[in-house]
């Protein structure tokens, strides 16, 4: 479970970018984090990482995050880079599916058969021996995804994952959202993607929460929605 | 953001730093240990940097050790040379000047006097090749976490270590941010070769904050993804007995060639 109690930060400009946060996260729940450019979604993400630390508390099953527990923390979460070159910096794709499971401790014979299985399971056998720079946008996302699933986290946290993603990559990056049985946390302002693989939706305004509920309910306010910069999902405008 | 090296600069440093194909072979070379390869290339650089800077002569045998050692590897030693192809020129400029300043007559040569200045420019632009060649080398046949792993196992630093890791992934990260750059700069400047002086220090500038950020999130993931300073993942090879005698022979050659001058010994035996 994912708590936020009254949650504030600001970079150090002093603009606050979130302000007073609190929400909850049951574990299983898979969560939408919507809003326009800069209301701050990205940054919940890091707050949540202990990337950057603000003000009140932020709880993972129940333990406030702290300096000593972080390693504990971050083993817990598994976060999909919204660029996936900053996620694969190790020189092949298996390489980098070994990198987090050995860290962790993981013997090196049973992080190759993680690898393998994660390759398995997401059809990517193929790309096993490639060379990270020589992967196209779409293979180096599901190559991110796979990365994070050979840590065997409990929640998964994306950021954009379908940013920049031709339609037939991103459904079959949907898809594979769609597939994962872990707690999610996805950002986007894709919200056809939101509706696809999301049943709760929090909607972020300036740092704050301008909405939480039900996606089917929340997708479909439209005067919401665009009060906040967003449009109704296609899927639904269409209907 | 994917983009392929299209760009001419970016290319070329990208060859430059994608090194780790080469690293994967599996020649004996690349099965040396990587603290054994570490130590004879500091040994060597520092047996090259150690010559006199007119010792011309004396300096010449000692590209014998890196073309002996990438035939061993497998790796045409143009292949080095290709690829250093952009920094190669900026090494070899640092002795350009010697001329200028160091007139002292030194031997002739058919009807010229060859000076101290241009001899002292050529041991010293030898100097700058041999080093890049072992650095090179070292590089090319052993992957950087296992370089990184073999420093941190004769303690230096950790913060060191990191900072070298990262340099060499960010000199990746900065090449990119400089095509992209480039290519922003030259689609609103058409037909401009190269960037007009009065934006460098803006582009400059940008190029620095925006690879500072990327270099920023590369390092977060890969705290993210359990790295803690020590090198768990590079594979560890133990320290074994040829890896001793490829140290020793290593060794006793960079000393032959430094103080044992060859040519002076035969030399010596028909005078006496
Ligand atoms: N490193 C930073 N330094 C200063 N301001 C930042 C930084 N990163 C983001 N911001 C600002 O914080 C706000 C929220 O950013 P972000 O969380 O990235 O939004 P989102 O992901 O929703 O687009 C924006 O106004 C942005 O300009
Ligand atoms: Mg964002």
């Amino acid at each position: 479970m994912i708590e936020f109690k009254n949650v504030s930060f600001e970079y150090e400009n002093g603009k606050p970018v979130v302000q007073e946060l609190s929400f909850q996260i049951e574990k299983g729940e898979s969560v939408g984090l919507i809003g326009a450019n800069g209301a701050g979604k990205s940054t919940v993400m890091k707050l949540l990482l202990g990337l950057v630390s603000g003000d009140g508390e932020i709880l993972i099953d129940g333990m406030p995050m702290s300096r000593n527990n972080l390693a504990d923390i971050r083993k817990k979460l598994g976060f999909v880079l919204q660029d996936s070159d900053d996620q694969m910096f190790m020189p092949t794709v298996y390489e980098d599916l070994i990198f987090g499971p050995v860290n962790y401790g993981m013997s090196r014979e049973e992080a190759d058969r993680k690898a393998d299985e994660v390759l398995t399971k997401l059809n990517l056998t193929d790309l096993k021996h490639r060379h990270n720079h020589k992967l196209s946008g779409g293979e180096k996302k599901m190559a991110a995804i796979a990365v994070i699933l050979a840590m065997e986290p409990e929640t998964v946290l994306m950021d954009e994952p379908t940013a920049s993603l031709d339609p037939y990559n991103r459904r079959i990056v949907i898809n594979t959202i769609k597939d994962l049985k872990q707690t999610k946390i996805i950002t986007s302002h894709d919200l056809d993607m939101i509706m696809d693989t999301c049943s709760r939706v929090i909607l972020l305004s300036n740092g704050r929460i301008a909405a939480d509920g039900p996606a089917e309910e929340i997708l479909r306010d439209k005067a919401l929605l665009e009060a906040n910069h967003l449009e109704l999902p296609l899927g639904i405008a269409k209907r | 953001m994917k983009r392929e090296p299209g760009n001419k600069i970016e290319h070329a440093l990208h060859e430059l730093t994608a090194m780790d194909e080469l690293a994967a072979g599996s020649s004996f070379v690349h099965s040396l240990n990587p603290g054994a390869k570490l130590a004879a290339a500091v040994l060597y650089i520092l047996a090259v940097l150690s010559f006199h800077k007119y010792d011309l002569s004396g300096i010449i045998p000692m590209v014998i050790w890196p073309v002996l050692l990438f035939t061993l590897a497998g790796i045409p030693v143009r292949t080095c040379f290709y690829k250093l192809r952009i920094v190669l020129p900026l090494v070899m400029a640092v002795g350009l000047f010697n001329p200028f300043f160091d007139h002292t007559p030194m031997f002739r040569l058919g009807g010229f006097i060859v000076t101290g200045g241009v001899i002292s420019m050529i041991t010293l632009m030898l100097k700058g090749v041999f080093c890049l060649m072992s650095s090179f080398l070292l590089a090319a046949t052993t992957p950087i976490d296992s370089i990184c792993a073999a420093l941190r196992k004769i303690h230096v630093p950790e913060m060191l270590v990191t900072l070298l890791l990262l340099t060499y992934r960010y000199v990746g990260v900065l090449t990119s941010e400089l095509a992209v750059m480039t290519d922003a700069y030259h689609l609103r400047a058409p037909g401009q070769k190269g960037i007009h002086i009065s934006a460098w220090g803006s582009f400059l500038g940008q190029l620095l904050l925006r690879s500072m950020d990327r270099a920023q999130s590369l390092y977060e993931s890969m705290l993210l993804r359990g790295y803690d300073g020590r090198f768990h993942y590079a594979i560890r090879t133990k320290f074994a007995e040829r890896d001793a005698v490829y140290l020793a022979v290593s060794a006793a050659f960079f000393l032959l060639v430094r103080y044992g001058n060859a040519a002076e010994l035969v030399g010596r035996l028909f005078v006496r």
